[in-house]
């Protein structure tokens, strides 16, 4: 499409002097009140350019305007710790490792670009968040990614699943990045609304740290990587800010973005190396929100002002509006600040990479955002009104009607299985079903091993990544989530996934320090939702207020729903731990033939909510199991304790499908067999498949066991031995019960993923 | 002194800190080369890193052959420098026509992250010559192309000559006649899909059994000298 010459551009003058025009705000997803203020900031109507600006920034995916109000209670209740160098609020949060290096993690999502187009909408996902921790100042060195499908069976999963997994694993490994690990899972509740949220985390010296502000007048504005093309134009005021309509989304499609990972690599290595020569003022990543996002926030966070001269911006369509540009969501762009004196610098650099870089604009000190488009203002407005002054609501919430009956119908009252035979066939049945079974048709699609550092990959707890070749430091991640604990009790749930993944990242050994969390819901606009929000998000707070590690940053995706069917609340919650020497991680597995099983902690009687509830009846109501902080506490600390002193052979969380799924696990991922003898008095089917949290399967060497149980006895924590790992026991032999050859458990657990999609 | 091993940066190489990490742990000097420069620097020998080097840009490894690095690869490898390709470098060797062969998208039509079990075939490379024949190594084979395919009159050459370096044992990708390395006829120019610099370190690898490689072409070049 060419450009009609003949379409005046819509300058501010033309604004002046037109200001009764009608202008499509309510297409662009503003309401009256916030067109009215728009008028009212700047005097005028805004010109077609301005309006695009705003409907963007002061939608919900940019402004968080219905979630503000409750996010600030991170802020409010984070624990102060001198670990924390940047927080909520900046690209991704960046925590110090030791005095000269510091970490930078976070999560994001990219929900709705995934359903309308799942290979382009998950890559990049990636993608986005990649710059994020790059923004920082940091080397990306590794990504994880939590995943939920609807029905495994659904035809439409086959079309979604292997998209996204194709589009995680092609972005992620063309850009050279290990995936150390997830979560996938399966619920009807994401058939429409498909949840993908990818972690990225990065490394650098503590010297290395970026700002995102443009500041000292006359320096330049650079745009850096791709060209800009008409790709993405509306996705974050229209297809993250708004709920699928139940008729079809075919009109979404041109909304989503097309991702070049090679573009990306080069602009990870162009972007270091200017950071290290010291030729950057500003950094700031474009992503959803494009040119209007990066020039509004690196302008307000600057001196406050700004001129860009936009015919300057390398184009790949023609014919493109300056509103266009403004708006593009074209991928793999970065926006840099440079003194004058080293733009030639900055420019010969890329230049050497093959990535272009363009001179775009200057910062001034007029506090005002211009952007001419040959010659004519187009856009001329205060930036922070755009980045820092957007609408905020406070909207209603109240409990949802049926939560007292959801309460009452406890899955502790189905009918259980009640010979060994049927609690045996349950082991197999549950180890085959769909959130259980073995990933790795999923995982093997990923690079695991680039940059040869990591320590620890899925199918474990929590990835490990060595940070220091010379000292052995590194860092554990893990990413979860429970969204059916979070129906049950959104507050509960979350922490419940919160105390996962902090037992996640002290089961490998190490401490956890930071969180990063992405919080996924339905329509804000329905109060039953907005009250789930904000329950889910005061359990975080509480919890990390309670755990002593700060919320460093996250994203919120709402209008996961299609029509008035909202997903269950999943709040994911991504946990950052140092390990002070990898060497000494725990891993998953049985450790040597002799040693010792045991269970740390408590199993209740608590099966609602649970995956056998789910498997076997379809079940969901009751509430949730007990989640215990101080207990969450007092088990970290003893874990990575016995981690120092390397008197653990192995350990593993016990989470979805209990103790039965975490032996069915430990055997698969080792070449010995267990011996288990359930302790006295207790209900087998109880024992194997209650979700109580808390809890470790811990492998003891030999030698070993009176220290580990003196150390658990000396913090309050109760273990109780289960048995002996064996090298001549075949699979899973629990005494007075049943057996389950390693021929049978590896039947029933490996390669369901690819079969049940029809490969 | 000790050997240098030149490794190569290509805009999109991703293992180039990988295999500097294998050179310098098998005690070796790494030393990095750059795509657009034809110097190379007095390297005893060259490693081609794996990675998506110019964006895969119409096939795996076919604008890295028109490198300015490349025209001087060429040239040494003729004069007998040891030159190993790994994954991406395989391809580019292969599109270089160093290599005979091609490797196209793997069978299943997915990439595939697995620990390949692989059989060394023969000692009598550059480097591979500190390993047995009938050794079984495992090195992390990573990749959507890694399917090697060459007509039948080539592949009984290869297998006639030795030329064959590594099978797999469990074949990953479909690749023909299980070949996951293969070699020139001199033996100073090897090529393999799965990854040995990913295999240094059992901290972090599934095996070291990777080190050998180095290894070798340090006892070729050192013997080299002793001649």
């Amino acid at each position: 499409m060419t450009r009609d010459l003949n379409v005046a551009v819509d300058t501010v003058g033309v604004a002046d002097a037109t200001p009764d025009e009608k202008q499509p705000w309510a297409e662009l997803g503003l309401k009256e009140d916030e067109y009215q203020r728009i008028r009212e900031v700047l005097g005028r109507r805004p010109t077609q350019s301005e309006l695009a600006m705003y409907s963007i920034m002061w939608s919900e995916h940019c402004s968080y305007k219905s979630s503000k109000v409750h996010l600030r209670q991170f802020g409010e209740k984070n624990p102060r710790t001198p670990r924390l160098l940047a927080g909520i609020g900046e690209n991704a949060g960046v925590v110090a490792i030791d005095d000269h290096i510091a970490v930078t993690f976070k999560v994001e999502s990219h929900n709705h670009p995934s359903y309308v187009e799942p290979k382009q909408g998950a890559a990049t996902g990636v993608g986005g968040i990649i710059r994020d921790i790059i923004a920082m100042g940091a080397r990306p060195i590794a990504v994880m990614d939590s995943l939920r499908f609807g029905a495994i069976d659904h035809p439409d999963t086959a079309r979604v699943l292997p998209g996204v997994v194709d589009g995680i694993g092609h972005y992620g490994n063309c850009v050279g990045l290990p995936n150390i690990g997830g979560e996938t899972y399966f619920d009807p509740c994401y058939q429409g609304n498909p949840l993908v949220n990818a972690l990225s985390v990065g490394v650098m010296p503590r010297s290395r740290l970026q700002s995102m502000q443009a500041s000292g007048t006359g320096n330049i504005v650079i745009l850096l990587g791709a060209k800009t093309g008409r790709d993405g134009i509306g996705g974050v005021s229209v297809l993250a800010s708004a709920t699928f309509s139940e008729s079809g989304e075919g009109d979404a499609r041109p909304s989503v973005q097309v991702g070049d990972p090679f573009t990306e690599k080069l602009l990870i290595e162009v972007c270091l190396e200017l950071f290290d020569a010291g030729l950057v003022v500003g950094v700031q990543d474009l992503g959803g929100a494009g040119l209007t996002c990066a020039l509004s926030e690196t302008a307000a966070a600057g001196d406050g002002g700004m001129h860009v001269d936009l015919e300057l911006v390398p184009l790949r369509a023609e014919g493109m509006e300056p509103q266009d540009i403004l708006a593009s969501e074209s991928q793999e762009r970065m926006l840099l600040i440079v003194d004058p004196a080293k733009a030639e610098e900055v420019l010969a650099r890329s230049r050497r990479w093959g990535l272009l870089a363009t001179a775009i604009g200057t910062v001034t000190g007029t506090g005002r955002l211009v952007v001419d488009f040959h010659g004519q203002t187009v856009v001329d407005v205060p930036p922070k009104s755009l980045a820092d002054e957007g609408p905020v609501y406070n909207r209603p919430f109240t409990e949802p009607n049926d939560l007292g009956l959801i309460a009452v119908d406890r899955a502790e009252t189905l009918p259980r299985p009640a010979t060994d035979e049927e609690i045996r066939q349950t082991v197999l049945d549950m180890a085959a079903s769909p959130n259980l079974c073995d990933k790795s048709w999923i995982t093997e699609q990923y690079d695991s091993s680039v940059f040869g550092n990591t320590v620890l990959g899925a199918p474990h707890d929590a990835g490990v990544i060595r940070l220091d070749e010379r000292t052995g430091v590194g860092i554990a991640i893990s990413l979860d989530g429970n969204g059916r604990f979070a129906r049950l009790d959104p507050y509960h749930g979350a922490q419940l996934a919160l105390a996962e993944a902090y037992r996640n990242v002290a089961v490998t050994g190490a401490t956890p320090i930071a969180v990063s969390d992405c919080l996924n819901f339905g329509s804000p606009e329905d109060p039953h939702v907005m009250w789930q929000f904000e329950r889910a998000v005061t359990g975080i707070a509480d919890g990390c207020q309670k755990l002593g590690i700060p919320v460093t940053g996250g994203n919120v995706s709402f209008y996961n729903q299609t029509g008035r069917e909202a997903i269950h609340p999943t709040p994911v919650i991504g946990v950052l731990g140092v390990i002070d020497d990898v060497a000494r991680r725990i891993p998953l597995g049985l450790g040597r033939t002799g040693d010792t099983i045991a269970l740390i902690g408590t199993t209740l009687e608590e099966l609602s909510g649970s995956e056998w509830a789910q498997v076997k009846h379809g079940h969901l109501g009751g509430v949730p199991p007990k989640v215990d902080l101080d207990h969450e506490m007092k088990l970290a600390e003893l874990l990575g304790r016995l981690a120092g002193t390397e008197q653990l052979a192995a350990a593993h969380d016990l989470s979805e499908g209990g103790l039965a799924q975490a032996l069915v696990e430990a055997i698969c991922h080792s070449g010995l067999g267990a011996q288990i003898l359930l302790p006295e008095g207790a209900d087998p089917f109880t024992y194997l498949f209650s979700e109580s949290s808390g809890r470790v399967l811990v492998v003891i060497p030999r030698g070993q066991e009176l220290a580990v149980r003196t150390a658990c006895e000396q913090r309050g924590l109760p273990i109780t031995p289960l048995g002996v790992t064996d090298a001549n026991t075949d699979g899973l032999h629990l005494r007075d019960h049943f057996d389950l050859t390693r021929g049978d458990l590896e039947a029933a657990w490996k390669g369901r993923i690819g079969s049940r999609l029809g490969e | 002194m000790t050997a240098r091993i030149g490794i190569v940066t290509f805009p999109g190489s991703l293992d180039d800190r990988d295999a500097a990490r294998a050179v310098h742990l098998a005690g070796a000097e790494p030393v990095a080369l750059w795509h657009d420069d034809a110097q190379i620097h007095g390297v005893d020998g060259v490693w081609l890193p794996g990675g998506f080097s110019y964006g895969d840009a119409l096939r795996c490894g076919a604008i890295a052959r028109f490198s300015q690095v490349m025209d001087t690869v060429k040239a040494a490898a003729g004069q007998g420098m040891p030159v190993i390709g790994v994954c991406n470098g395989f391809q580019m060797l292969c599109e270089s026509h160093l290599l005979p062969g091609a490797l196209v998208r793997n069978a299943h039509l997915r990439y595939r992250n697995r620990p390949a079990r692989l059989r060394v075939e023969t000692d009598r490379t550059a480097w591979t010559r500190l390993y047995e024949p009938g050794n079984e190594v495992v090195f992390p084979a990573k990749h959507g192309e890694g399917r090697y395919v060459a007509d039948e009159a080539v592949l009984d050459r290869l297998e006639g000559e030795g030329r064959v370096v590594f099978r797999y044992l469990d074949n990953p990708n479909g690749s023909m006649r299980d070949i996951a390395g293969v070699t020139n006829e001199a033996g100073n120019v090897v090529g393999l899909m799965p990854h040995p610099e990913h295999a240094v370190e059992a901290l972090t690898g599934p095996s070291t059994d990777g080190l050998g490689i180095v290894a070798s072409v340090l006892a070729h070049l050192s013997e080299g000298v002793r001649r």
